[in-house]
């Protein structure tokens, strides 16, 4: 199974309030289409290291490479062009644009892609809404949806330039029950289906337990990987 | 980048807070309908009060003035014995004749000149006017009366009989508005004419004119260059001034160094210098409409300025997440300066309306300028160029004021929004 992700070394520092590692020389790899989850307290730099990966963080030691490319040293704007057509991002607070309607909150990153036509990128948006039951809603405006329905279409959103990589910061830390198994089933089926690499950040032992690979982290260490579903390789 | 995708989050951000756009287009527009007016009425006065003595003052004024020789007058003793030399010191002017020589046919040369309009020759002088026992004082015009009409438009200003009558009669005048006040006296009436040598004629009033420039109509007169001439008793070639305009009175200080080189003689005074406080009062009032309409747009752009911040400290969440997404902060960039240049066109064009509408109204407002001016409502210019400099600075000041907080909007960190 190919390699798309491999952080060596990562080492990050906090300057506020005062000089502080949050990671202390993280190295992995994540393989494609791996549903892969990375757990631990509160303040052991997971989302720190999450972000790093994410490309939007760039002030860290080692080295990143995603997908072939090194993008230690790439500038912001190479990198806006990277994560614009190799990652998707989905949050735990949705962040849609609440001025614009669901379909165009997932157009938005194709637009700027502009990879295909305006016409077929609406072609695509309902597809991706449809994939995630939220096609009937295309139309609302993102304010006026449900937390569970936002977090659906920034998952839409998260897939419409066929990411390689798609990153979730706790995607289901804000969802009630019913909905977290939503959204755990649709990112499932995305990394067996559609064999893109998923890196969520978690807290939800159901979540994690559900995926291929767990990371383990403590005090800016991985201090253990679990395959809670068998190792394969 | 994209533009058209960066128009589209504009405008849907613009038009979904519909309030707080519509207040930020206020100030652009309230400066720039306050720019149109004022620069429109300023404008207006400008042109009138040029107008009005342009209409009246020749391009260039030929004439001899009274001069004191320069150098001190010395004679040797006249008797044998008498070896002494005098010095003249404080001399008085020399009687001298202010007539220009072969005035009349230098008249003619100059107006052959392809620079020139025309010239019309005049004799003028100092005199009284008697109605009864008073005299008042005044001048005399001896004028040809085809090239003032068709230079200086002289029966346009007749409120009460013609030039016709003028030219037809002999020993008539015209008398100007507040002379004929003074004298009480109506088109018909005879009066005495005295010049200052001692001659005398009477003369019948056939008409009163009216420049609207009181020191003017209180004191000028016109007639025949014979008439004026008989009066002052002197022959058909006696000429004091030769008055004559341009095609192009913008050249006239070269036209006039031109002419002195050619007539040495005489004196010239072109129309700046002989108008140089209208002129002054025209520069004064352009660098106070220049200082207050830049003040307002300032004012307005700061209105922008704050807005734009405002608004992008409410966009922040949008913003992490369009960077977040895969846009450049020159994407961003161009969102936030699109917007601010929206305000600004729609702010300026809503300007220019109401500005266009209000130096409408008033220059249709009447003007209290007693009955000497020859106005009755306010002077107002519409020129499209005032429009169309209105929107560029109303496009320049939004673009600045938009320019710094978009710039801004750019640097935002999407990580330390995203994690709270």
């Amino acid at each position: 199974m190919s390699t798309i992700l491999k952080a060596t070394n990562i080492v990050k520092y906090f300057y506020e309030p005062e000089k502080f590692q949050v990671l202390k020389g993280i190295s992995f790899d994540a393989n494609k289409g791996e549903f892969l989850s990375i757990i631990g307290k509160s303040g052991c730099g997971k989302s720190t290291l999450l972000y790093i990966l994410s490309t939007m963080d760039t002030d860290y030691e080692g080295t990143l490479e995603i997908n072939g490319q090194k993008t230690t040293g790439q500038g912001q704007n190479q990198l806006a062009h990277f994560r614009n057509e190799h990652m998707g991002f989905v949050f735990q607070f949705h962040y849609l644009l609440p001025e614009f309607t669901a379909l165009q909150n997932v157009m938005m990153p194709a637009l700027k892609l502009a990879k295909y036509s305006p016409d077929e990128i609406e072609h695509r948006a309902i597809e991706k809404l449809r994939l995630v039951g939220m096609d009937e809603y295309a139309m609302k405006h993102a304010s006026k949806l449900s937390g569970g329905q936002q977090q659906r279409v920034a998952i839409a959103r998260a897939l419409i330039n066929d990411p390689t990589v798609i990153m979730g910061d706790e995607p289901t830390g804000n969802l009630d029950k019913a909905n977290s198994q939503r959204v755990f089933e649709i990112f499932k089926q995305l990394a067996t289906e559609n064999q893109q690499t998923i890196i969520t950040v978690t807290h939800d032992p159901d979540f994690a337990n559900g995926s291929d690979r767990i990371i383990e982290m403590e005090d800016g260490h991985i201090i253990g990987t679990h395959f809670p579903n068998g190792e394969h390789s | 980048m994209n533009w058209k995708l960066a128009f589209t989050i504009a405008s849907t951000h613009l038009l979904s807070k519909k309030k707080q756009s519509i207040i930020a287009m206020l100030g652009v527009t309230f400066g720039i309908s306050m720019f149109i007016i004022m620069i429109s009425f300023m404008t207006g006065v400008n042109q009138f009060l040029e107008d009005m003595a342009m209409d009246n003052t020749p391009h260039i004024r030929i004439y001899k003035p009274i001069e004191l020789r320069e150098e001190k007058i010395i004679a040797e003793g006249q008797q044998q014995t008498d070896k002494t030399w005098y010095v003249l010191e404080h001399q008085r002017p020399k009687n001298e004749l202010s007539k220009i020589k072969n005035g009349l046919i230098m008249g003619q040369r100059i107006e052959e000149m392809p620079e020139v309009l025309g010239v019309a020759p005049e004799v003028s002088s100092q005199v009284f006017f008697n109605n009864g026992p008073v005299q008042i004082p005044g001048t005399i015009s001896g004028i040809d009366i085809p090239s003032e009409e068709k230079l200086f438009s002289l029966d346009k200003k007749m409120d009460e009989g013609s030039l016709e009558e003028l030219q037809k009669g002999s020993d008539v005048i015209v008398i100007g508005k507040g002379l004929a006040k003074k004298m009480n006296a109506k088109v018909g009436d005879r009066v005495s004419v005295t010049t200052p040598s001692g001659n005398n004629l009477n003369v019948r009033v056939v008409g009163i004119f009216s420049f609207g420039i009181a020191a003017w109509d209180e004191t000028k007169s016109y007639a025949t260059l014979a008439t004026v001439q008989k009066i002052m008793g002197v022959d058909p070639s006696y000429i004091t001034d030769l008055n004559m305009k341009l095609k192009d009175k913008t050249g006239a200080v070269e036209f006039k160094k031109k002419l002195q080189a050619l007539y040495p003689n005489v004196y010239m005074e072109d129309w700046e210098t002989a108008n140089a406080s209208i002129l002054a009062g025209t520069k004064i009032r352009n660098i106070m409409t220049g200082v207050v309409c830049i003040t307002l747009l300032i004012v307005a752009g700061f209105g922008i300025y704050n807005i734009m911040n405002m608004n992008i400290i409410n966009k922040m969440k949008d913003i992490a997440i369009l960077k977040a997404t895969g846009f450049e902060g020159n994407d961003i960039t161009a969102i936030f300066l699109l917007q601010s240049l929206m305000i600004g066109i729609a702010g300026g064009i809503a300007g220019l309306a109401i500005g266009w509408f209000f130096s409408y109204l008033l220059s249709r407002t009447p003007f209290p300028a007693g009955e000497f001016f020859r106005i009755s409502t306010f002077p107002v210019n519409f020129k499209l160029f005032h429009y169309m400099s209105g929107l560029f600075f109303g496009f320049l000041t939004t673009l600045f004021a938009g320019y710094f907080p978009s710039k801004r909007a750019a640097k935002v960190d999407p990580v330390l929004i995203i994690r709270g």
